[in-house]
């Protein structure tokens, strides 16, 4: 187990170091020179004020060197200022990475309630009104872009019924409801796409459980109907359904990065929208070294809960 | 090639997918002829107007026609999906089959360039190289081509590693054809149809991304007008025009399920073994 463990962390290491050097190569592939880009046309023609930025910046070592700092640097946290206002970068991230987090275990949490009980009903009234609805609603599901299901779902809660603001964010310190309130829209997007897989699999897993032979010899036992499918067949195959929740979280962080911007909610996506909109190359670095790192993480989490769920795995 | 034709045809799927598909790509390869407006022409009189006549689907919040505006969107989307397409298709597919082929440590290389491209989502990606190189069609087609050509890579990979098995390809090599010869009269026809399902489902996926990064206003570069920029630029006026975000999110979400559909009723049709999956 501990050699599992150690295994899975080294590759984490070793992809957030590819990731590291994937940016860093970006920005000094830039066509154009950083320093310019950074001072603007105006400033970026006085060759003073160039020569000073490059400086600044480390552009003037030679490129090991500027590695070798670039990724100390980023081991220890100092990722730089904004250009735009001079705020650290960290400081940044520390606000709005936490919202992003949230909203993303909101929706996973939301997609696993919706998604799970339906595709057991799916699959126990096999062929019937849930079971139809839920294939033809998957399908729809699975190929609108998630911020048209967005503006839809907005349309309909916040417009027409009025239940809901359509975006917008209060801290949960200021005003737990009106924050919940407006965690719930994109929340709610972000899960039902995921959902649709998770009661997909569900059912098909639910299924092919329900098919074998122990499940016939519970029945001629004598366990009551309910008993089989809460004890055996549900604890049997929740397992496949694990793994496409594990599967599918690439597709909800790709997909948070369009909802926060349609709702407006303050996390690291809007963040690095921002920053590449104002060309604040230090703070579009963190972004990305951050929420790649996120994912990362997560896919390593996903795959050490494999192995505690099954130790063939291992 | 007929049987193909009739076989496609009978797929209600297949016969959807192209009742939609069909007069979108007129309209993208027409569109200047039929739109009635300037679709960058602004009138801040008419803001955001609901429909009225002259102005069938009402105007945006700088008095653009929004009608017009919906048929010129069409076409970057689609040059960036069919240019990043064909880009993906050619790199992966040089990719796979080389490594596929020759196996060794071309192998090796391809197949863990692959991995480290296929872990991350493919947004991100795109948002790494647009944040520094910005957008724009010509950077928009090779990124996503770039993005999207691990997936044709793994395909072909397998693909020719099947074929190349096979007796008829040893045969050919010691009657003494030469590399080339066996790889585009053998192995290339052979792998087919697995990169041609593949490219229905990376062009629906590259008009997603696409859209994608317009929506967010780093993808298209205004004022040329994109589907998922104006859904980005009208998600601010929901409550003010709710008609201005619902007419771009109704085209791009029906257009994207027919190219899908399309995808996978061509899978049912080239390749009936995996029909009920």
């Amino acid at each position: 187990m501990a050699r599992f463990l150690v295994g899975k962390l080294l590759v984490m290491a070793l992809q957030v170091l590819v990731v590291a050097t994937i940016v860093f190569s970006l920005v000094r592939l830039m066509p154009g020179d950083p320093a310019v880009l950074v001072l603007g046309t105006e400033r970026g023609a006085d060759p003073a004020a160039v020569a000073e930025m490059r400086h600044k910046l480390g552009l003037d070592q030679p490129v090991l060197k500027q590695f070798a700092t670039w990724i100390g640097d980023f081991v220890r946290f100092d990722w730089g200022e904004s250009i735009f206002d001079g705020t650290k970068v960290t400081t940044y991230v520390a606000q709005r990475l936490p919202n992003t987090i949230e909203l993303s275990l909101v929706s996973i949490a939301l997609a696993a309630l919706i998604g799970v009980p339906l595709g057991m009903i799916a699959a126990i009234r096999r062929g019937g009104l849930v079971d139809m609805l839920l294939s033809s609603i998957a399908a729809l599901g699975i190929s609108f872009p998630v911020y048209v299901l967005g503006t839809f779902l907005i349309l309909l809660f916040s417009f027409k019924l009025g239940w809901l603001p359509a975006s917008g964010f209060v801290s949960f310190a200021d005003d737990p409801a009106k924050h919940i309130e407006r965690l719930a829209l994109p929340a709610l997007t972000l899960a039902l796409g995921l959902a649709a897989s998770i009661a997909r699999m569900t059912r098909s897993s639910v299924l092919e459980v329900l098919n074998r032979e122990f499940v016939l010899a519970l029945r001629a036992k004598g366990v009551p109907h309910a008993g089989i499918l809460i004890r055996h067949v549900f604890r049997n195959a929740i397992i496949p359904v694990v793994t496409i929740i594990g599967l599918q979280l690439g597709n909800l962080i790709g997909g948070a990065v369009l909802i926060e911007y349609l709702f407006n909610w303050p996390g690291m996506s809007t963040l690095l929208v921002k920053a590449i909109s104002n060309r604040d190359y230090p703070l579009i670095q963190g972004c990305i070294v951050v929420i790649s790192t996120f994912f990362i993480m997560v896919n390593t989490l996903v795959n050490l809960l494999y192995g505690l769920l099954d130790p063939r795995v291992r | 090639m007929s049987g193909i034709w009739r076989r496609c045809f009978r797929n209600k799927m297949f016969v959807f997918s192209f009742i939609v598909l069909v007069p979108v790509i007129l309209i993208a390869l027409v569109g200047p002829l039929l739109a009635p407006h300037n679709p960058t022409q602004i009138r801040p009189e008419l803001a955001l107007r609901p429909p009225m006549p002259g102005y069938w689907l009402g105007t945006d919040e700088f008095g653009r026609d929004i009608l017009s505006r919906l048929i010129y969107g069409i076409r970057p989307s689609m040059i960036v999906a069919l240019g990043s397409t064909a880009l993906a298709l050619l790199i992966g597919t040089a990719m796979g089959v080389a490594a596929g082929y020759f196996r060794g440590w071309t192998e090796q290389i391809v197949l863990r360039v692959i991995d480290i491209v296929l872990c991350f989502p493919p947004i991100l990606l795109a948002l790494m190289v647009v944040g520094f190189w910005g957008g724009g069609v010509r950077n928009l087609i090779i990124i996503i081509g770039i993005v999207y050509a691990p997936h044709f890579g793994r395909i072909a990979h397998s693909a020719t590693l099947q074929v190349r098995s096979q007796e008829f390809v040893e045969s050919e090599l010691s009657l003494g054809a030469t590399h080339w010869r066996v790889l585009t009269r053998s192995i290339l026809p052979n792998i087919l149809s697995p990169l041609v399902i593949q490219v229905s489902l990376t062009v629906a996926a590259a008009i997603l991304l696409e859209s994608g990064l317009s929506f967010l206003g780093l993808g298209v570069v205004p004022p040329e007008p994109s589907w998922g920029q104006m859904i980005g630029d009208a998600r601010g006026y929901i409550h003010l025009h709710p008609l201005y975000v619902l007419w771009p999110s109704l085209c791009l979400g029906v257009t994207i399920l027919a190219i899908n559909l399309m995808g996978d009723s061509l899978r049912d049709i080239l390749d009936p073994k995996l029909k009920g999956r």
